[in-house]
């Protein structure tokens, strides 16, 4: 515990009542006295504050086309053809095709900032820089806070009115109170809301603001991945990693046609030979929902069943407060899919029945 | 009232010995939303799982704290598990026949379980 990261904003956290757990070598706030339950419904009807300060926040400098093809020739994604001011997810790929980090790319005119998983933070720093002709800068001066929820434009607004103008992944600089403050409308929630990356000197006042306005909470980790997992979204080394690629985890919609076979700039992103043969033929297995029809939450590891046959494992799962019910995501044997095959879950040595179901669990509220 | 220290409350009534979980390990667990009973008439020996309790975020088990055979479960829970999160002392989770009430003595009462959570 001893060589833990504090966040900036421990303090805060700790006047907040908060529980930490150590998470990707930070000491986190896993959730504070309400709870997740709480925290998760509350997010939903109004607005939770999210520190996310755990994340790599990194800006690419230097020649654009430069830094756009080399970034092209790392994922299977369109960086060329997002415009200044918008905001897109891409996926590092390795060479057999499997995923080194999910991350969010934003294109701010003379530059490219980029927010990487705290956990990958080192390891996609290292790979950028060797792999790009640009100038990787780890931004390390900066906390980076989550508002998200219905409530969300209403309580930014009310500091910075100019971000109820923009939509989902726009990206903007924006002034408060002499702050340089770098919003983003998007999320880890499923729900409308912003991704503020914020002076670190001026975080805990702007914390301190958004809390003070009604309707906002502070929420844990815990009710953070309850949310993504109700809102179908990926975690990082847990739904998808080096092994798994982005058509398998059922992340096909971030490969543009461009980069598919017949595209301007098809392929040249590392295991571009089994992404583009999964695309084109479909995958062995896939992400995919799942409802367990009990109420016993099947955990990631949880072993999934066709009839007697092994099919694949859970990858994330637990209870979905606002489905109030269990949800999971697994990685299953697409031919075991779409037939009358009972799939069941093993839990504590019982199978129990089990229901692929459509992702997200719960739906989308994004202000495109 | 008496105390484990895998903070179980055990109240007694005759050699019928009531169990439920403290507030203390309520809060540390969470919004309980999951709850698997043992069957009734069951024979357990302690420290035998007899219990999955699953919060938002974790499952853990209850552990017999005697040797005994259980003879009622509050089957209200598995619809509802959220009453352990309601109230812990009213949420009873099973109940255990003992052979000699006597063996309560061992576990601490509450000063002694407050002591013990600090």
């Amino acid at each position: 515990m001893d060589d833990l990261l504090q966040l900036p904003l421990a303090g805060l956290h700790a006047a907040l009542g908060a529980r930490m757990v150590p998470f990707a070598g930070y000491s986190m706030p896993v959730q504070y006295p309400a709870g997740v339950m709480a925290e998760h419904l509350h997010t939903r009807s109004a607005a939770g504050l999210f520190d996310v300060s755990h994340m790599g926040q990194v800006i690419l400098r230097g020649d654009m086309g430069r830094i756009t093809a080399g970034l092209e020739a790392l994922m299977p994604v369109d960086v060329a053809g997002l415009a200044p001011g918008r905001q897109r997810y891409g996926l590092l790929t390795n060479d057999a095709g499997g995923v080194l980090d999910d991350l969010m790319f934003a294109n701010r005119g003379d530059h490219l900032f980029v927010v990487v998983n705290a956990a990958r933070k080192a390891h996609d720093i290292a790979h950028l820089t060797a792999a790009l002709d640009a100038e990787v800068v780890p931004v390390t001066d900066r906390c980076l806070l989550a508002l998200q929820g219905p409530g969300a434009e209403g309580a930014l607004a009310a500091l910075v009115p100019a971000v109820a103008a923009m939509r989902f992944m726009d990206q903007a600089m924006v002034d408060w109170q002499g702050a340089e403050l770098w919003i983003s409308r998007s999320g880890y929630t499923g729900e409308d809301g912003y991704e503020i990356s914020v002076p670190e000197a001026r975080a805990e006042a702007l914390a301190a603001a958004l809390l003070g306005l009604p309707g906002v909470m502070p929420i844990g980790l815990g009710a953070r991945d309850s949310l993504r997992l109700e809102a179908g979204l990926c975690l990082y080394g847990h739904d998808m990693d080096e092994a798994v690629s982005p058509v398998e985890a059922a992340l096909s919609w971030a490969i543009p046609k461009v980069r598919r076979a017949g595209g301007a700039r098809a392929g040249g992103f590392p295991g571009a030979a089994r992404i583009l043969h999964e695309l084109a033929e479909g995958p062995a297995r896939l992400r995919t929902g799942l409802r367990p029809e009990g109420r016993a939450p099947m955990r990631e590891g949880t072993a999934v069943f066709a009839g007697e046959t092994p099919v694949g494992h859970v990858t994330s799962g637990g209870f979905g407060p606002s489905v109030a019910a269990p949800v999971a995501m697994a990685l299953i044997a697409v031919d075991a899919l779409g037939g009358d095959v009972n799939l069941t879950g093993e839990v504590r040595g019982k199978r129990l029945p089990v229901t692929a179901a459509a992702m997200p669990f719960h739906p989308h509220s994004y202000k495109r | 009232m008496k105390f484990t220290k895998d903070h179980e409350w055990l109240r007694a009534d005759g050699d019928v010995v009531t169990v439920g979980i403290t507030e203390h390990a309520a809060t540390q667990l969470g919004d309980v939303v999951f709850i698997e009973l043992p069957e009734v008439e069951t024979m357990v020996a302690e420290g035998d799982e007899v219990c999955v309790i699953e919060s938002v975020k974790a499952a853990s088990d209850i552990l017999a704290p005697l040797d005994g055979e259980i003879v009622a479960v509050n089957s209200k829970l598995v619809d509802a598990p959220a009453l352990v999160n309601e109230d812990p002392t009213v949420a009873w989770f099973f109940k255990i026949k003992v052979d000699d009430p006597g063996v309560l003595d061992q576990f601490m009462d509450e000063d002694e379980y407050a002591d013990f959570i600090g």
